[in-house]
């Protein structure tokens, strides 16, 4: 094959920052939606225990039902999307090469890092209209709203943190394992299903200290009226800052 | 603004106990394409990963246009193609080339550069799902669409069908044409003779020669045959002039190097003659870059 004299002249240059932006964290967050393994994960199960929880009295919940589960199933949305679907596709990114190939281009680091951020957020978003809707539908009556969207995203904030210690330092198939396990525990154990005030005293003592109590609590207590406390900001942030910081030492491309 | 694209002096990187490159120097003049040739394990990609700025060597200096290579006002200037490609696993084809597109000021068109790499059948295609090959060709495209100033490539050809060779050829002839410096790493000696300027041959972290591959070649002739593989050398090596040396270096090859005259291409046949042999594919010439590559590096295979 020939090529027209000049058709590589070299014109070099970084492209434009909200456009590298906007392109990066519009294919991270397609990616995401359109895996089948991240949705059901991120939707379909937050959305079977939406469902099932309101209409089973498998555990005890106050009535109505649908107002004590909503919640819960929002912070399971966050830990599900920004925790676990994070951890494991950044496993198999590095695994796959894609951190050298965009470390490789103009792509500053701090826009590497935005982009996952803002496909995060934009995912939760996606999650939290689609569970709000369904639950409006079993009867939800939400208040606090705005309390809602700024737990989200700084829960989102706290667990994608965790997220990448976790993806970025090991193996794609332990993270696979590991990222899945610690989901199942939070699940049943981390102040999620079970709300931390019902558990015996020594547990819940320490089970509050964790984000997705945490979480949990503050979103619960956000969409019945009240007003977050301070615990729950200060308990969110520090976990987020301590991976965060962790991170920057620990994270490999490959 | 330097001379040179890429300048290495004395550079020595270590992995815990193995010294993966141990004080290599060499230099790429701008626009220019420099192969670094050499068996696996002679600490190719770790040069080549040094001077894209993905590993910081341990000792030397390293200057990629005139900057260190982990400088960010490098990376738009310079196009990668790490060994082994990257994307995300279920990204497409043509989503990724855009991403990479969408990072650089003013770069190449990607559905006319997929065309010219084939992939325009497997834009839509998953990257897992992709052959070996097609990586490879996504790979070279994310390193060529920003149009830079400097490309690496490290095994650029490795696993690439004779057709997709040939076109990653005319891609090197047609960026070095059009000015563009290139670095890229091979263990092929066609490819090296046939692309470079300069070649850098390195075995065990060291160079063991530089130059052009016209300079690299031309030390000594060559006489080369085959016939049946096991013959015995002795008379011959007697018949032959004491600067001719004799060898078998694969079974049926046989190779005579040295000063190679009419009487020495006599030699050859009468002896053939005497053991009953025909010389077949009898021919005089310079030595290959082959030659010269096993000469310096050993026959012997490397795990």
């Amino acid at each position: 094959m020939t090529f027209p004299s000049g058709t590589f002249t070299p014109a070099p240059g970084a492209g434009r920052p909200l456009r590298m932006l906007w392109v990066h964290a519009r294919t991270e967050a397609t990616l995401t939606l359109r895996n089948g393994e991240q949705v059901l994960l991120t939707l379909l199960i937050p959305l079977a225990l939406l469902i099932g929880l309101t209409l089973v009295p498998v555990i005890a919940l106050p009535s109505p039902r649908v107002d004590a589960v909503t919640p819960r199933v929002l912070a399971l949305a966050v830990l599900s999307s920004a925790f676990t679907g994070q951890a494991i596709a950044l496993g198999f990114d590095r695994r796959y090469g894609v951190l050298k190939r965009l470390a490789a281009t103009a792509l500053p680091r701090w826009l590497l890092v935005l982009g996952r951020v803002v496909a995060g957020l934009v995912v939760v978003a996606v999650q939290a209209v689609v569970i709000s809707v369904v639950a409006l539908l079993l009867g939800w009556s939400p208040s606090g709203l705005l309390w809602m969207v700024a737990l989200l995203a700084l829960g989102t904030l706290c667990f994608g943190a965790l997220g990448v210690l976790l993806g970025g330092a090991l193996k794609a198939e332990v993270v696979l394992a590991l990222a899945n396990v610690v989901w199942f525990v939070l699940l049943l154990a981390g102040g999620i299903v079970v709300a931390t005030a019902d558990l015996p005293s020594g547990m819940a003592s320490v089970v509050a200290l964790l984000p997705s109590a945490a979480l949990t609590d503050g979103l619960t207590t956000a969409l019945s009226g009240g007003v977050p406390p301070l615990s729950v900001w200060v308990t969110l942030t520090a976990w987020g800052v301590g991976a965060g910081v962790l991170a920057t030492r620990t994270t490999r491309l490959t | 603004m330097s001379e040179s694209a890429v300048e290495v002096a004395d550079v020595v990187k270590r992995f815990g106990p193995t010294t993966a490159v141990a004080g290599v120097d060499l230099s790429l003049p701008r626009g220019q394409v420099l192969a670094l040739l050499g068996p696996n394990g002679a600490g190719k990609t770790t040069t080549v990963e040094m001077c894209a700025g993905f590993l910081r060597p341990d000792s030397g200096s390293l200057r990629v246009l005139g900057m260190d290579p982990m400088s960010a006002a490098l990376r738009p200037r310079v196009g990668v193609m790490p060994q082994g490609g990257g994307a995300y696993p279920g990204v497409r084809a043509a989503e990724m080339l855009r991403l990479v597109a969408a990072c650089a000021r003013d770069p190449l068109d990607p559905p006319w550069l997929l065309d010219v790499l084939g992939l325009s059948g497997a834009a839509r295609t998953p990257y897992k799902r992709l052959s070996g090959g097609q990586q490879q060709r996504l790979s070279l495209a994310c390193a060529l669409v920003g149009r830079p100033e400097l490309v690496f490539m490290d095994e650029p050809t490795a696993g690439l069908d004779p057709q997709a060779r040939r076109l990653v050829w005319d891609l090197v002839s047609a960026l070095r044409a059009d000015g563009v410096s290139v670095l890229l790493t091979t263990h092929l000696m066609d490819e090296a003779e046939a692309l470079a300027d300069r070649v850098v041959i390195i075995d065990g972290g060291r160079v063991v020669a530089e130059g052009t591959p016209a300079a690299l070649t031309t030390e000594g002739q060559m006489l080369r045959f085959r016939t049946r593989p096991g013959l015995d050398l002795t008379l011959l090596s007697a018949a032959l002039p004491e600067s001719c040396v004799v060898a078998e270096p694969s079974p049926g090859a046989y190779l005579v190097s040295g000063e190679v005259d009419p009487q020495v291409v006599s030699a050859v046949t009468a002896w053939c003659a005497q053991q009953g042999v025909l010389a077949e594919e009898l021919r005089v010439g310079r030595r290959s870059l082959e030659d010269v590559f096993l000469e310096l590096t050993g026959r012997e295979l490397r795990s």
